[in-house]
C-alpha cells in the first residue's frame, strides 16, 4: 500500500508533506509524492520547479523511505487527477493541504480539497500550514 | 512653433475628468492584451470597435491609442518571464530578458523595459508633433497617382518587407483586397462578388473582418492547441534598477529610440525590424559582449525602446496619410471611418482639435503606463495563471455581440463564422494576417485612386506614373521585390554575403516567423 501526497511548491506543501512522512513512517508505507499543474494556463503557481523537486527527492533519500516523486502536467483539475492516481496505485491515505478559502471564492472556482475529501474512497489526511 | 500651440490646445481637451478615465481604463486594458499572448492589443481594439461607435471619435480614439500603447508594455512583461512574446514586437526582448528572469534578475529586466519603454514613448510622440504636420501638409499636395503610389509601397512593405515570406504576404494580402471589393462597385454600380446575396450588397463590415480574423480565428487556433505544460511562476518582486544598471541602459534606451522612430515612420516599417537592429547594434557596441546570450540587460533595454518608438511612429503615416503599417492602427482608421471622418492627408487640416487631443493623450497615457508598470508587475503577471477556455469564451461572447450589433442581422454571425475559419486556416498554414487587414481598409482606397488617376488621362495607363514621388515609390518597390534577386546575385558574386532578408540575427528570423504566423504558440506549426 502506499501513502499519496498532493505537493505544491509552497509552504501549505511543505506542511503537507511533513505530515505524509510521518504517516509513511506510522504506517510503514511507501510514498508516492504527486506534483500536479493545469495544462490550459500559462503559468501555474502549483507546479513546482525542478531543482524544488530534486530538493524533495533529497530530502527523502536522506530520511531512508520507500518513495517515488511524480510530475504530472496534463489535465485541468487538480481533485480528478490525485483521486485517479489514488484509485490506480491502490492508496491507503491521501494527504492534502487545506488552505482557507471564503465562501465566495469556493462558489466561484470550487475546493479541490472539498472535493478529494468528499470523493476519495480512502481516508483523507486533512493539514493546515504550520 | 505652431506645433506647440496646437499640442497645448490638445492637452486642454484631453485634461478633463472622463478623457482621463478613458485613458487610464484605455492603458490598464492594453497591458492586459499585452500581458496575454495571443490576445494583442489588435484584437482588443477589433472587439471595442462598435462600443466605441457610441463614444465621442475623440473619446474612442484615446480609448484606442492607451490601449496600442498598453500592449507594447504588457508583451514584454511576458516576454521577459514567460519566453513567449505577449506580441510580435516583443520577440527580441526575450532573447536575454528571459535570460535574465531566469538568473533572477527579472525585477531589473522589467523596469529597464518599462523605463526605456517609457523614455522612448516620450522621445517618439515628441517625434510625431513635429514631423506629422509637416508630413501632412506635403501629402496634402500629392494627386491621385502619387497617392496610389505610396498606397502600393505600403502594401509592397507589409507583404514583402515585414513578413517572413513574400509569397505567403502577398497570398494573404489577396484575400484581404478580395474581401475589401465586395459590394457595389462605387463608380459603374454593378454588384461584385456578392453571390446575389443582397446582406453583401453593401461590402463586409470592417468590424467583421476584424473579429473574424484576429477574436474568433485566435480562439480557434487556441483551442485546437490548448494542451500545452504550463510554466513555473518566476518570482518577480517590485522592479529596480541598480547604479551600474543605470548606466548601461541609458545609452540602449536612446540607440533603440533612434533606430524604432524612423522605421515606424515610414509607409513601410513596423516594429519586429528596428528590434532585432537594435539588438544586433547593441551587441557590438556593448562593453560585455560576452553576457549576451546570458541575459544581457542591453539587450532587453535597447529592443523595448525601439518597439516603443516605433509604436509612435506608426501613428504618423496613419495620422498623415491614412495609411496604416500595423493591425492595430488599420483597426483604428477604420474606426474613423465608421465616425464619419475621413482619414487621409486632409485630418489634420479638418479636425486639428481631435488629431491634438489624441497626441497629447499619447502623453499622458505614457506616463500611466510607466506608474502601472513599474509598481504593479507582479499583479500583471498574475493574469498569466487565468485558464485560457475562461479568457476564449468571453473573447466569443464579445467577437459575436460585436458582429451582431453592427447591423443587427443573423448573416454577420454566418460571416463572422466563415471569417474565423478563415482565421484559423491563416494561421495553420503561417500566413501573416496584418496584410489582409491593410488589404481590406486600403483596398477600396487603392482602387478609388487608381480610377482616379486613370480617368484623368482618359484611360491611358501613363496617368500612373506621375509624378517624381511616384517614380521614387515604384523604384522603392522594385528593389523590395526583387531583393532575393538581387542578394542571390550578391553573393554569388562577392561568395559570402548571408544576409537576406531582414533578419542578421540566428535567433531572430525564426522567432519573427513565429510571430508573424498569428503569434503561434507552439513553433513547429509555422
Amino acid at each position: 500500500m502506499t501513502v499519496l501526497v498532493g505537493f505544491v511548491p509552497n509552504p501549505l506543501g511543505e506542511s503537507a508533506l511533513t505530515a505524509a512522512v510521518a504517516e509513511a513512517r506510522r504506517r510503514s508505507e511507501r510514498l508516492l509524492v504527486v506534483n500536479m499543474s493545469r495544462d490550459d494556463v500559462l503559468v501555474d503557481a502549483r507546479r513546482a520547479g525542478e531543482e524544488q523537486l530534486d530538493r524533495v527527492r533529497r530530502d527523502l533519500e536522506e530520511l531512508d523511505l520507500e518513495f517515488e516523486v511524480r510530475q504530472i502536467a496534463e489535465g485541468g483539475d487538480a481533485a480528478e487527477v490525485l483521486l485517479d492516481v489514488a484509485g490506480r496505485e491502490g492508496v491507503s491515505v491521501i494527504v492534502i493541504g487545506l488552505r482557507h478559502r471564503t465562501p465566495v471564492g469556493k462558489l466561484l472556482l470550487g475546493s479541490a480539497a472539498q472535493r478529494i475529501l468528499l470523493d476519495a474512497d480512502c481516508p483523507v489526511l486533512a493539514v493546515k500550514a504550520a | 512653433m505652431d506645433n506647440i500651440t496646437s499640442l497645448i490646445g490638445g492637452f486642454g481637451d484631453v485634461l478633463s475628468p472622463m478623457n482621463l478615465l478613458i485613458a487610464l481604463l484605455g492603458v490598464t486594458v492594453g497591458t492586459a492584451v499585452g500581458v496575454l499572448p495571443g490576445i494583442g492589443p489588435a484584437m482588443t481594439v477589433a472587439l471595442l470597435l462598435p462600443i466605441t461607435y457610441g463614444l465621442a471619435p475623440v473619446e474612442g480614439l484615446i480609448l484606442f491609442a492607451g490601449i496600442f500603447y498598453g500592449g507594447m508594455y504588457g508583451g514584454s512583461t511576458t516576454s521577459i518571464l514567460l519566453n513567449t512574446p505577449g506580441e510580435s514586437a516583443s520577440v527580441v526582448t526575450a532573447i536575454e530578458g528571459n535570460k535574465m528572469a531566469k538568473a533572477g534578475r527579472a525585477a531589473q529586466a522589467l523596469a529597464t523595459s518599462a523605463i526605456g519603454s517609457f523614455i522612448a514613448g516620450t522621445i517618439g510622440t515628441l517625434g510625431i508633433v513635429f514631423l506629422m504636420p509637416q508630413v501632412a501638409k506635403f501629402a496634402i499636395s500629392l494627386g491621385a497617382p502619387e497617392y496610389l503610389a505610396i498606397i502600393l509601397l505600403t502594401f509592397t512593405g507589409v507583404t514583402a518587407v515585414l513578413g517572413a515570406s513574400r509569397v505567403r504576404g502577398l497570398a494573404s494580402l489577396l484575400v484581404g483586397l478580395t474581401i475589401g471589393v465586395v459590394g457595389i462597385d462605387f463608380v459603374t454600380g454593378q454588384q461584385r462578388l456578392t453571390g446575389g446575396l443582397p446582406q453583401l450588397a453593401d461590402g463586409i463590415d470592417v468590424v467583421v473582418v476584424a473579429v473574424g480574423i484576429f477574436a474568433v480565428g485566435e480562439a480557434l487556433w487556441v483551442a485546437a492547441h490548448l494542451r500545452r505544460k504550463a510554466g513555473e511562476v518566476i518570482p518577480v518582486g517590485r522592479p529596480w534598477m541598480g547604479r551600474s544598471d543605470w548606466s548601461r541602459s541609458w545609452k540602449p534606451w536612446l540607440r533603440g529610440t533612434l533606430l524604432g522612430f524612423p522605421f515606424g515612420a515610414m509607409p513601410a516599417g513596423g516594429a519586429e525590424i528596428p528590434t532585432l537592429l537594435s539588438y544586433t547594434a547593441e551587441k557590438k557596441l556593448s562593453k560585455h559582449p560576452e553576457e549576451f546570450g546570458h541575459g544581457a540587460i542591453e539587450g532587453v533595454a535597447g529592443p523595448e525602446a525601439a518597439n516603443n518608438a516605433s509604436a509612435a511612429g506608426t501613428l504618423v503615416p496613419m495620422l498623415a496619410l491614412g495609411l496604416p503599417t500595423n493591425a492595430t492602427a488599420a483597426i483604428m482608421l477604420a474606426a474613423l471611418q465608421g465616425w464619419g471622418i475621413e482619414p487621409g492627408p486632409l485630418l489634420l487640416t479638418k479636425e486639428p482639435a481631435l488629431v491634438w487631443a489624441l497626441i497629447a493623450s499619447l502623453f499622458i497615457g505614457n506616463t500611466m503606463l510607466l506608474l502601472l508598470n513599474l509598481p504593479l508587475a507582479p499583479a500583471w503577471a498574475k493574469l498569466l495563471q487565468i485558464p485560457r477556455p475562461y479568457l476564449y469564451a468571453g473573447i466569443l461572447f464579445f467577437a459575436s455581440m460585436g458582429a451582431y450589433a453592427v447591423n443587427s442581422q443573423p448573416f454577420d454571425l454566418w460571416l463572422l463564422l466563415a471569417l474565423g475559419l478563415l482565421g484559423f486556416a491563416m494561421r495553420r498554414f503561417g500566413l501573416p494576417v496584418l496584410p489582409l487587414i491593410v488589404g481590406v481598409i486600403l483596398g477600396p482606397l487603392v482602387e478609388r485612386k487608381g480610377r482616379q488617376s486613370l480617368q484623368l488621362t482618359g484611360g491611358d495607363i501613363s496617368g500612373l506614373v506621375g509624378g517624381p514621388v511616384a517614380w521614387v515609390c515604384y523604384v522603392l518597390i522594385v528593389v523590395a521585390l526583387a531583393w532575393p534577386l538581387i542578394s542571390l546575385l550578391r553573393s554569388r558574386r562577392g561568395g559570402g554575403g548571408s544576409d537576406d532578408g531582414p533578419g542578421p540575427d540566428g535567433a531572430g528570423p525564426d522567432a519573427l516567423v513565429n510571430a508573424r504566423a498569428g503569434y503561434s504558440y507552439n513553433s513547429s506549426e509555422a
